[in-house]
């Protein structure tokens, strides 16, 4: 192995991660998201999860690190729901 | 676990499993007060993240010696501070042999592994530890936090310590503060890289337990923030500290920014050959003192650790880990000593400052100042980087006269009013 440049999926396949099929815990209303002009969210997630596809802001919980970071940065509370994923799911570090 | 009926009441709950929940646990079981604490992650640690390092000093506050048994990584002798430039990199290198002398001052550290072992000694104590919980509410009766809510189950205490972290809903929710702001935090992303451990030894000049603990300037792309590198004993933990507001006025997202910290010339034969094992990412408390709640407390609650506020940073000292301990230790004096409910809180207060805590947070209360100057991330880094550039050049030209050079590289990076401004801001910040 040697070290290089790795994406955000492949760093997210690192870890391990138990995602909760049935209660998303960040919900986003793309109406609101449109909106939005800065949408600092596309630039400040760690694990990059919220990207552009045609225009439309897309977004998928499975890969959170947890860090909250969205929620503070989120102009137009186009996140209508953030907490911390329901007990045991979500990200597990191995190392931390 | 055992089951727990409605009737049961602990003396005290711990909300987070962290350092601090687990440091005021372990003293409170010890004294013999039964204690439950709650962590979400499906082990104590599984959701928590440092750069990091732990200093030594706090664990020997919870019990001495305790520290011999932790799953600590490196005795930290080498304290390094970088700067980097477009293809350079100046580091200075502070070697210092009595930091691993007698008890060592600071360990580099894994959360995920010391965390669960923390937990596990409060649990020996006869704390209880209930993982994979997520306590979603504070129950509060007559104007008293009398429990807390996971799910469908209310569980009670005397009571109740938020101990969860950055993103502090507890606190919240107990009414000591409003939500976080953008400049409040900063947001710390990383990837453990995997080396052989005499490899580690070799490229940072340590001996089999030493260790390096590096901040890193001018690796940002001028986004407010800095990064770090500690040695583990079989990897590298590396990473960036950015502040989301700062990173938001550009358009390249932070993970790739990371990756070009990597890929940096004068970062990369450091972890070349190595395996990337972990990616994590968490927000780090920044604003010191004035982001720590005015109060603390409440009837039946008190905050500890990150979900206080409680860090320093200096742009040498960075410290949370400890201050958690502390603090921890403190709320469990405090409900040790307190003969009444209401003692608690007050009592809390004053254990904070005769364990330095606070007293230490009000010295460092100007330094967030200059850690944001905005310069910090990107021109003064450079700026050293050239003028160290014109003092190694040799090229068969006649140089410049030095004097006339230096002003011209000072120019380039900053003009005299900024110079003046920030060195003022300095000054007046400390």
């Amino acid at each position: 192995m040697t070290v290089k440049k790795l994406g955000a999926e492949e760093l997210l396949g690192i870890d391990k991660f138990t995602v909760d099929e049935e209660e998303p815990h960040i919900v986003i209303d793309k109406a609101i998201c449109a909106q939005c002009k800065d949408k600092p969210c596309l630039v400040v997630c760690p694990a990059a999860l919220y990207t552009l596809k045609d225009g439309e802001i897309n977004f998928d919980y499975a890969g959170c690190l947890e860090c909250g970071t969205c929620r503070v940065m989120c102009r137009d509370k186009g996140i209508t729901k953030w907490t911390y994923p329901r007990g045991t799911f979500g990200v597990g570090f191995r190392y931390g | 676990m055992r089951l727990m009926s409605d009737e049961e009441k602990f003396d005290a709950i711990i909300v987070g499993a962290g350092p601090a929940g687990s440091a005021c646990a372990y003293l409170l079981a010890k004294a013999g007060k039964s204690v439950l604490v709650i962590e979400r992650g499906t082990s104590a640690g599984s959701k928590n993240l440092t750069g990091g390092r732990l200093y030594t000093y706090a664990l020997e506050l919870v019990e001495p010696g305790l520290y011999t048994q932790a799953p600590l990584e490196r005795k930290v002798v080498r304290e390094q501070i970088m700067m980097l430039g477009e293809s350079s990199g100046v580091t200075i290198d502070y070697v210092d042999y009595s930091f691993k002398a007698d008890i060592p001052q600071s360990y580099t550290v894994l959360r995920a592994h010391f965390d669960e072992w923390f937990a596990g000694q409060a649990e020996e104590q006869g704390a209880m530890v209930a993982s994979g919980i997520r306590v979603d509410d504070l129950l509060i009766k007559d104007g008293k936090v009398v429990g807390v809510k996971a799910g469908e189950d209310e569980m009670f205490a005397d009571i109740v310590i938020g101990a969860d972290g950055v993103n502090s809903f507890m606190a919240q929710k107990a009414g000591l503060c409003n939500d976080i702001t953008t400049q409040m935090v900063g947001v710390g992303i990383k990837e453990i890289i995997e080396l052989p451990a005499d490899t580690i030894q070799k490229r940072f000049n340590l001996a089999p337990d030493e260790g390096t603990a590096r901040v890193i300037l001018g690796c940002t792309e001028g986004i407010q923030g800095g990064g770090f590198l500690y040695t583990n004993k079989d990897s590298v933990s590396l990473g960036i500290v950015y502040s989301p507001e700062s990173a938001a006025k550009q358009s390249k997202s932070v993970q790739e920014i990371y990756q070009d910290l990597k890929m940096h010339p004068a970062i990369y034969p450091l972890i070349e050959g190595g395996t990337t094992v972990g990616y994590g990412a968490h927000m780090v408390p920044e604003s010191g003192l004035k982001g720590v709640p005015k109060k603390l407390y409440r009837d039946g609650f008190v905050v500890v650790g990150d979900a206080a506020g409680f860090c320093i940073n200096t742009g040498t000292i960075l410290r949370g880990i400890d201050l958690a301990i502390v603090s921890g230790v403190a709320a469990a004096r405090a409900i040790i000593s307190a003969q009444t409910a209401a003692e608690v809180g007050p009592n809390y207060v004053s254990e904070l400052e005769k364990l330095n805590l606070t007293p230490t947070l009000k010295l460092f209360a100007g330094w967030p100042e200059i850690t944001s100057i905005p310069r910090m991330a990107s021109a003064y880094p450079q700026l050293v980087n050239d003028a160290l550039k014109f003092m190694f050049t040799v090229d068969g030209t006649v140089p410049d006269k030095m004097p006339k050079a230096m002003m011209k590289i000072a120019k380039k990076h900053v003009s005299f009013g900024q110079l003046v401004a920030d060195g003022w801001k300095g000054v007046t910040s400390i």
